[in-house]
């Protein structure tokens, strides 16, 4: 065992990279659930986006391109869970692990061709002056885009819902969706809306591992991490804040799991591989102790009564 | 001041198999109070929700203040100055009353103006409101106040108002009829539903009654008496219940002090109950919905369980039973929720006959159901009480809710009940039926029942029963005869005015 062989510097930077993907996943599933929606196809609709984003990218060459694609593909696999739970009216449990199915057949089907294959470069932001500062440099501020993208996610996910007219809304739909329909407000209309998003940041976030987490395409890529950002959204209180809070922990702990199994510490494999599960879940937990609760409707199946 | 606000011309709105109004026509006047009757089920809702812009009607005309008015959405009739307080209030328990008023305005002012706005008009209405409290937390008389308060600042011509007092203790509804009454003066017109007779009688200036989805008659309230306009809903002349003297008996139900906190999040928890019942006796429990109503219900029925000692059947403890241990007992309960808590809705009658009626009916055997006995069970209920349906075997959601109603409460009494618990027996029951489900209530207990019955319709508890106390944030007030009690006793009973304080006229 040699501890001295991990670096606290890369540990960090990649702790930054590792939590990304669930933590724009987990965002738009934060807003699907206020809007009183449980979509359990996140894992579906990231994989798809995974694939979408990737063959995007390597077809035009460029990762932007690949996440434009990534979030159409998600959004339009989510329009479909759409479909089915806010007009034909189903069960969204069911349709949501319906998505999930779907979305990971899909997407197998869609690379079958891209296996191997490299993803052209996502360029990483070099910020002059604060790049160089010594430790916080690389740590923090010589990362791609996406990761800040994902942190600005973060905070304008938490003004919308807690300053703007239309996060209001979004609450109270989820909150009441009879009342709100008794006042006038298009319940579906926002939901489909909600949903939308959902599946452009879950597709982000699975581009976000095909495109530079690994990057490469192999089938069933995203390995869970769909199931753990609807986890995350449920332990985090539905809270924008404390989801990232759930994201980094998770990041943070898969990654210095990582290091520990290569630096040949004697706990045996499996417990470390479950430890960030084991441990983002009960720190969430803990803190989920409080007043707050799920949004009053979620899961429901709204229909307009006369 | 007599100027037409509204005219409603010959509104038609049918659904699949129903029709809902068929021809309505009637007038509203600025500054007028004008009541809507009828039974459950008449119309009245539709008809509000056709003015409110919910629902398009297929054929009739609208005219506000001269011009056309048929509003697509609800956006539109609040711009044209249409305000609604729904009956069962359209509020978000996990926001705040600001964001909840804010729900309801077009073009809200910023967080900071609007608290402030609240503050100023729910003062000068006699109506003071915290804007920053959530609304979760907030007593049924307080969230009514929420939704007035939404619909004044938008500064209504017409104000509708679908049941507003039903939560509300008689000094509640007098302040009430105070701010009402203030608006009515600055010319706002009022379109008020309710089916509380006497009320309207103290308030409108004229009411229009619905029978049946038609307009079968307008009449002045102050000149017309309760059973005339009672009559005119209902379309026929139906019994009043009548009370037989009567022996009361041993204790058959002794509660001492139970407490208990509620499941719920907004619940209200019991604090201390004392009460007996005897053989016999019926006792009445007011209060206002929220207050521990549900609470003592379901430490009564054993959905709850307590410390064995606070409940005593019979002198034996019992409260820590479920409810079929009770159930062997003697101790039958209905619970207030008729479709999903009474009776399961997609089962048949005779099905749901079966779920409470097992054991006391003798309908089981070693595990298997004795079928043939329960259809007859079911029959014997359609038949003793009336109920008004094609057969046994129909589900339960198909049936009205005063033929459910009926149902449900009359197989609990042929039960043969020890001690019967009933809670809101005749809630948004049309008048014949709860007329013959009071009636029903004081037979049992004339053949030595022991009655509770918990409800917030005053009225029906003055008429059955024998001794009355009220549940005020789960405290059970004192219990004192029925008879002779006045008013403003029993209102102070409930807890007086809730802290509300009468409109300040304006100089």
């Amino acid at each position: 065992m040699d501890l001295s062989s991990i670096n606290p510097v890369l540990l960090l930077a990649s702790l930054m990279v590792a939590a990304t993907p669930i933590l724009i996943a987990a965002l738009g599933e934060l807003v699907v659930e206020r809007s009183g929606v449980l979509n359990l196809g996140v894992e579906g609709m990231m994989i798809t986006g995974a694939i979408c984003g990737f063959a995007v990218a390597v077809e035009t060459g460029s990762p932007f391109w690949g996440f434009v694609a990534a979030a159409a593909g998600g959004a339009l696999l989510s329009l479909l869970f759409a479909l089915l739970t806010q007009f034909a009216l189903a069960n969204q449990v069911a349709s949501g692990l319906a998505l999930t199915l779907f979305g990971l057949g899909l997407s197998s089907l869609l690379g079958q061709g891209y296996v191997g294959v490299k993803p052209p470069h996502t360029a990483k932001l070099d910020i002059p002056i604060l790049g160089d500062i010594p430790f916080l440099g690389p740590v923090v501020f010589s990362h791609d885009l996406m990761v800040y993208f994902g942190l600005a996610l973060v905070a304008a996910i938490w003004a919308m819902l807690k300053y703007t007219r239309i996060g209001l809304v979004l609450r109270a739909v989820g909150e009441n969706h009879d009342a709100a329909h008794a006042l006038g407000y298009k319940v579906v209309r926002v939901r489909v809306m909600a949903i939308l998003f959902g599946g452009a940041c879950a597709g982000l976030g699975g581009a976000y591992i095909s495109l530079i987490r690994v990057p490469q395409w192999t089938e069933g890529m995203t390995a869970g991490a769909g199931w753990i950002a609807l986890a995350l959204v449920v332990f985090a209180s539905w809270k924008a804040g404390r989801v990232m809070l759930g994201a980094y922990l998770f990041g943070g702990v898969t990654v210095l799991q990582l290091n520990l199994q290569a630096a040949g510490v004697s706990i045996p494999v499996e417990y470390l591989s479950m430890s960030p599960y084991l441990i983002t879940i009960l720190v969430l937990v803990i803190m989920s102790a409080d007043r707050s609760r799920a949004p009053a409707s979620l899961g429901r199946i709204f229909h307009a009564t006369q | 001041m007599t100027k037409t606000l509204l005219r409603i011309s010959g509104l038609t709105k049918a659904y699949p198999g129903v029709i809902a109004n068929s021809d309505v026509s009637f007038e509203i006047t600025e500054g007028e109070v004008h009541a809507l009757l009828g039974e459950n089920g008449a119309g009245k809702s539709t008809l509000v929700k056709m003015i409110y812009g919910l629902v398009k009607p297929d054929s009739g005309t609208m005219t506000l203040r001269g011009a056309p008015f048929a509003p697509t959405e609800p956006r539109a009739a609040r711009a044209a100055g249409v305000a609604m307080v729904f009956q069962h209030f359209s509020l978000f328990d996990a926001l705040n009353v600001a964001e909840n008023v804010a729900l309801g305005m077009e073009n809200p002012p910023p967080m900071r103006d609007l608290a402030t706005r609240i503050r100023d008009v729910s003062e000068a209405y006699g109506l003071p409101l915290d804007p920053f409290r959530t609304v979760g937390d907030l007593s049924a008389g307080e969230r009514q106040r929420v939704e007035i308060i939404r619909c004044l600042l938008q500064d209504p011509r017409l104000l509708i108002m679908d049941e507003p007092t039903s939560v509300l203790t008689p000094q509640e509804v007098e302040i009430l009829f105070e701010t009402l009454r203030k608006l009515t003066s600055e010319g706002v017109a009022i379109l008020y539903i309710s089916h509380k007779l006497e009320e309207i009688r103290a308030l409108c200036d004229h009411a229009t009654i619905l029978r049946l989805g038609k307009n079968v008659g307008t009449c002045i309230p102050r000149d017309t008496s309760a059973r005339e306009m009672a009559e005119l809903m209902v379309g026929s002349a139906f019994e009043a219940p009548a009370r037989a003297g009567r022996e009361l008996g041993d204790v058959a139900l002794d509660v001492t002090g139970l407490s208990l906190g509620s499941p719920g999040e907004f619940g209200t928890s019991l604090r201390n109950i004392h009460f007996t019942v005897k053989k016999g006796e019926i006792l009445g429990i007011g209060g206002v919905a929220g207050n521990g109503q549900d609470e003592l219900w379901g430490a009564l029925s054993g959905e709850l369980t307590t410390d064995n000692e606070a409940i005593r059947l019979m002198g034996q403890p019992i409260g820590n039973l479920g409810p079929t241990a009770r159930r062997d007992r003697g101790l039958l309960t209905a619970p207030e929720e008729r479709l999903g808590h009474a009776a399961a809705p997609e089962m048949s009658l005779t099905e749901n006959a079966l779920l409470t009626g097992a054991k006391r009916e003798n309908l089981m055997n070693r595990g298997f159901l004795k079928w043939a006995a329960t259809e007859e069970f079911a029959k014997r209920i359609i038949k003793t009480f009336d109920v008004r349906t094609p057969g046994p075997g129909t589900a339960a959601r198909a049936l009205s809710g005063g033929n459910l109603q009926k149902f449900v409460i009359g197989r609990e009494v042929l039960q043969h009940p020890e001690v019967l618990v009933v809670n809101q027996p005749t809630w948004g029951v049309d008048a014949a039926a709860a007329a013959s489900i009071r009636q029903a209530l004081l037979d049992l207990a004339a053949n030595g029942t022991a009655v509770i019955c918990i409800s917030q319709d005053l009225d029906e508890l003055m008429e059955i029963s024998d001794r009355f106390c009220a549940l005020n944030e789960g405290r059970l007030s004192d219990i004192r005869p029925a008879q002779g009690l006045s008013v403003d006793e029993i209102g102070l009973m409930m807890g007086g005015a809730h802290g509300m304080e009468v409109a300040h006229v304006e100089a």
